[in-house]
């Protein structure tokens, strides 16, 4: 499998920084990454674990650093969240956990539990810092659109909420000890992040992994922009049923290619960029914008294999087994000489990557294309992805808010075929005589030295279940 | 106005709009370099930090990728300008004839620069030299926003004696500049050259530098600052950077066993070995263990011939779906004389250029350039790692490390039953 080289140990990644620095807003991005690409990945936020803990937020005063009490309770949210990162570690096959910490304080007493456990357990201890050192306009504007709207703030308000906030900060202050790559912390692996991208300074990336989330971390901004996914308009083989394939645009989908024409001029967006496959139908459909577009080879559609330019009704015909494997495990199923919905997500990942660089961004692809691509934006689970509805002759717009992405459907009024199939109800009348393990395929071999490809659940990004404060706890000895 | 029509290149297969029966240039191929303006990327450093190692390497990588790149290394200018090397007193600070021929150097180098870039359709184009003052960079600065150019600082800073007296050892014994002394002579004069830039050496600093783009490498990578990164081939060039190691290895590449299809003179497909091949698999084992490799690395494709040659090995291996080969699309599985017979026009073009050349419904070598860069990376990051995979597959990856142009990748000689053990070593 492709994720396989990546990690062999699980890592740990720490997030380090004064609050309003963007910390939770990359920790889910990367997180979403990180699954999105096939690495189990999730976050831990201390933020979730305190309010469970402290049913009502009251004011600033709770993070002041001489406050004895707020400090044993927030030590104690960073133990229990310890234990369950553990547990996501090494229970649940998880390959990595993003922790949020605020101050270097917890980080160390975070570390000496660390140093506890097996040896094995973590070896790959990743920080990740996060420091403005200019001015405070930008922290301001990152505060009005998340804390405004957190847990904390239900009913106050703007004024009041960054009034306390900002006293919540300089609280941190006085205790803040940032990464010193000098000298105390030449050994740590860390990446630090200044002033929202502008500049890095990364320490002894360990593995492929970290590198990746480094290229990453370098290559995402905050600037708003918005991304528009569409399909090609409908094809000749669209109208016939046919999958795969390389046909021209039918009547209908020529109109569409119009239609899209109007609704990108009436948007008028900024230094739009537009990007198709290398397939005629989505390369038509952009001619007709009259602007410059740029062809990907790696956003042709799925490869078919074998079943290219056949009909559904053609491949349960002629490949039973095929077809009834592929109701059963959409996303890993390869199809023979052909590709996998992962396979695609491999491909795709460049893509993905300079989407990530650029502002508005339209993108001409097709069905199993989007599909990924939209799992991507909108944190779809592998399970989910293979029947994301991304019919014909419809845009999805897609807005960067505060930790995720909006998404709008504009549907142009253009009549065309619809090519989507559900997943089916699986009973015992759908499984195939010859039961062949999925991972059989014609141009794949399963070895018998290798590890075993465990197919690892994907995990959404949220904080895991509350903490239960009442019970025992561990000690720092 | 309607639409205009497409037709599609025999050669790449790739769709482009006509007007009045002649292609038009409105759409891009999306290659990997899509600045509008060229990039100058200038090395920055005190001798011995391994600027024309990066230098070389980054070119090796950027011209395999398909960004047309070209290293100007200022020292051998200085060489061809002044016949013969006499002492480290040429690069006293104070020496007024030896700065004047400096200056004339480096300024010969930017004029070829521009040449390259301007006028020969260079995209990039690395200034290796010391650029050790701030003065001196202004002026390359100054001449990069002059014709348009991105100008990206690539600084090495190490002050680990033992790496600079390897250093020294490995590329500078041997350097034309000494070629009449002994290994002690020339290890002498080369530390006082260096003595030489230190007292007017200015980092690239984090407040007086805030506003250049550049890439700051510390202790051969144990660290990095990245300030500005302006573009996507910039943000390439730091991920190579940041990915690159020095650390001593070897890299085996050979391709899977003879395969049946073989015998019979076919291509592609996925076929089993045949009985030679498998015997080649036995051999293969045996080999690698005479050599003692510490931690090998094992890959190959996901195609069954090359994972067959794996299993005999006994060793844990990692299967790449990427290093499957090329894609002969409506070819495989034909023989040569069988495409030729069926389609004549695609078998003449192949030759015509073959690394352009893509199959019906399959693939180029260009596009299979592509494909492998992600191997590339990490055969960057790793060290000892065999690689088992396949014909095509094989001379891209050679020709990244032999540094082959494209004309001459698709007719490497990669046979079956060889292996091929690359080994660093100074600059190449």
């Amino acid at each position: 499998a492709w994720a396989s080289y990546m990690t062999n140990s699980p890592t740990l990644i720490v997030m380090i920084g004064l609050p309003a620095r963007g910390k939770t807003y990359v920790s889910k991005k990367l997180t979403r990454y990180l699954n999105w690409i096939g690495v189990p990945t999730k976050v831990f936020n201390l933020g979730v674990y305190r309010r469970e803990a402290v049913k009502s937020y009251k004011s600033y005063d709770f993070f002041r650093h001489d406050n004895k009490e707020a400090m044993e309770i927030r030590k104690r949210c960073a133990l229990v969240a310890l234990e369950d990162v553990k547990a996501y570690l090494l229970e649940e096959c998880g390959q990595i956990a993003v922790r949020l910490f605020w101050t270097k304080r917890d980080f160390i007493s975070g570390w000496f539990i660390l140093g506890t456990w097996k040896n094995n357990v973590i070896q790959r201890c990743f920080c990740s810092v996060w420091s403005l050192l200019d001015s405070h306009k930008a922290s301001l504007s990152v505060s009005q659109e998340v804390k405004v709207s957190s847990p904390d703030y239900p009913e106050r308000n703007r004024e009041n909420v960054m009034d306390d906030f900002l006293k919540r900060i300089e609280c941190y202050k006085v205790t803040y000890q940032p990464l010193d790559p000098d000298a105390y912390d030449k050994d740590l692996s860390f990446i630090k992040v200044i002033n929202v991208g502008q500049r890095f300074l990364v320490n002894r990336v360990q593995d492929y992994i970290q590198s990746k989330i480094v290229y990453y971390l370098m290559n995402i901004h905050v600037q708003p922009r918005t991304i528009y996914l569409c399909r090609h308009g409908e094809s000749e083989y669209n109208l016939v049923g046919k999958i795969g394939g390389d046909s021209g645009l039918s009547p209908r989908g020529k109109q569409f290619a119009q239609a899209l024409k109007k609704f990108i001029e009436e948007q008028e967006i900024v230094d739009l960029k537009v990007w198709t496959s290398q397939l005629k139908r989505t390369i038509q459909t952009a001619e007709s914008l009259g602007v410059t577009y740029e062809q990907w080879k790696i956003l042709n559609e799925i490869d078919a294999g074998v079943c290219e330019e056949m009909t559904y009704a053609e491949i349960e015909a002629k490949y039973p087994d095929e077809f009834a494997l592929r109701d059963q495990e959409k996303y890993l199923y390869r199809y023979p000489g052909g590709e996998s919905y992962q396979d695609l997500v491999q491909r795709l990942e460049p893509v993905i990557m300079e989407l990530e660089r650029q502002g508005n961004v339209l993108v001409i692809s097709h069905q199993a294309v989007m599909r990924c691509l939209l799992a991507y934006f909108l944190d779809k689970s592998a399970d989910e992805l293979p029947y994301l509805r991304c019919p014909l002759h419809t845009i999805l717009q897609l807005t960067p808010v505060a930790y995720g992405c909006k998404v709008e459907t504009i549907t142009l009024n253009v009549e065309a075929v619809n090519t989507h199939r559900d997943k089916p109800s699986l009973n015992s009348n759908n499984l195939p005589a010859s039961q062949t393990p999925v991972r059989m395929r014609r141009n794949s071999f399963t070895p018998r030295a290798s590890a075993d490809v465990v197919k690892r659940p994907r995990h959404y990004s949220v904080g895991s279940k509350p903490p239960d404060l009442l019970g025992p706890f561990l000690s720092l000895e | 106005s309607p639409a205009r029509e497409l037709t599609q290149n025999p050669l790449q297969k790739t769709w482009e709009p006509y007007d009045n029966g002649l292609p038009a240039r409105h759409s891009a191929q999306r290659g990997v370099c899509m600045t509008n303006c060229p990039t100058l990327i200038v090395m920055v450093g005190l001798p011995a930090r391994g600027k024309t190692y990066i230098s070389k390497k980054l070119t090796r990588y950027l011209n395999w990728i398909g960004v047309p790149t070209k290293e100007f290394n200022v020292g051998q200018y200085r060489r061809d300008l002044v016949k013969k090397y006499k002492s480290f007193e040429f690069f006293l600070p104070d020496n007024e004839e030896g700065l004047k021929i400096r200056k004339q150097c480096a300024l010969a180098a930017l004029n070829d620069v521009r040449q390259y870039l301007s006028e020969e359709n260079g995209h990039v184009a690395v200034f290796d030299a010391t650029n050790t003052t701030r003065e001196r960079r202004e002026t390359i600065y100054k001449f990069g926003e002059e014709n348009g150019y991105k100008t990206f600082f690539v600084e090495s800073v190490c002050v680990d004696p033992e790496v600079i007296a390897a250093n020294i050892v490995q590329v500078k014994l041997g350097s034309p500049d000494y070629v009449d002394c002994s290994n002690d002579e020339a290890t002498e004069d080369f530390m006082k050259r260096i003595e030489c830039y230190k007292n007017s050496y200015e980092t690239l600093d984090e407040t007086l530098d805030k506003d250049l783009s550049y890439i700051k490498i510390m202790d051969v990578g144990r660290s990095y600052l990245v300030n500005r990164v302006m573009d996507h081939i910039q943000s390439r060039i730091v991920y190579y950077l940041m990915n690159i190691h020095v650390t001593p290895r070897s890299i085996y590449l050979c391709r899977h066993g003879e395969s049946e299809l073989n015998l019979k003179g076919r291509i592609g497909g996925d076929p089993g070995l045949s009985v030679r091949g498998k015997e080649f698999a036995k051999s293969l084992a045996q080999f690698i263990n005479e050599q003692n490799i510490k931690d090998l690395k094992v890959w190959t494709s996901q195609m069954k011939r090359t994972i067959q040659t794996a299993e005999a090995l006994g060793v844990p291996y990692e299967q790449w779906k990427v290093l499957n080969e090329i894609d002969a699309g409506v070819c495989e599985e034909m023989t040569y004389e069988e495409i030729q017979e069926n389609y004549p026009l695609e078998f003449a073009l192949r030759d015509q250029d073959k690394y352009r050349y893509r199959y019906p419904k399959g693939e180029s070598y260009e596009d299979l350039v592509q494909r492998l860069e992600p191997v590339i990376m990490e055969l960057e990051r790793q060290e000892n790692v065999l690689v088992i995979c396949h014909q095509a597959v094989m001379r891209c990856l050679l020709a990244y490390f032999l540094d082959k142009p494209a004309e001459q990748l698709p007719y490497l000689k990669c046979p079956l039953h060889t292996v091929l053990k690359l080994t660093p070593v100074a600059y190449g």
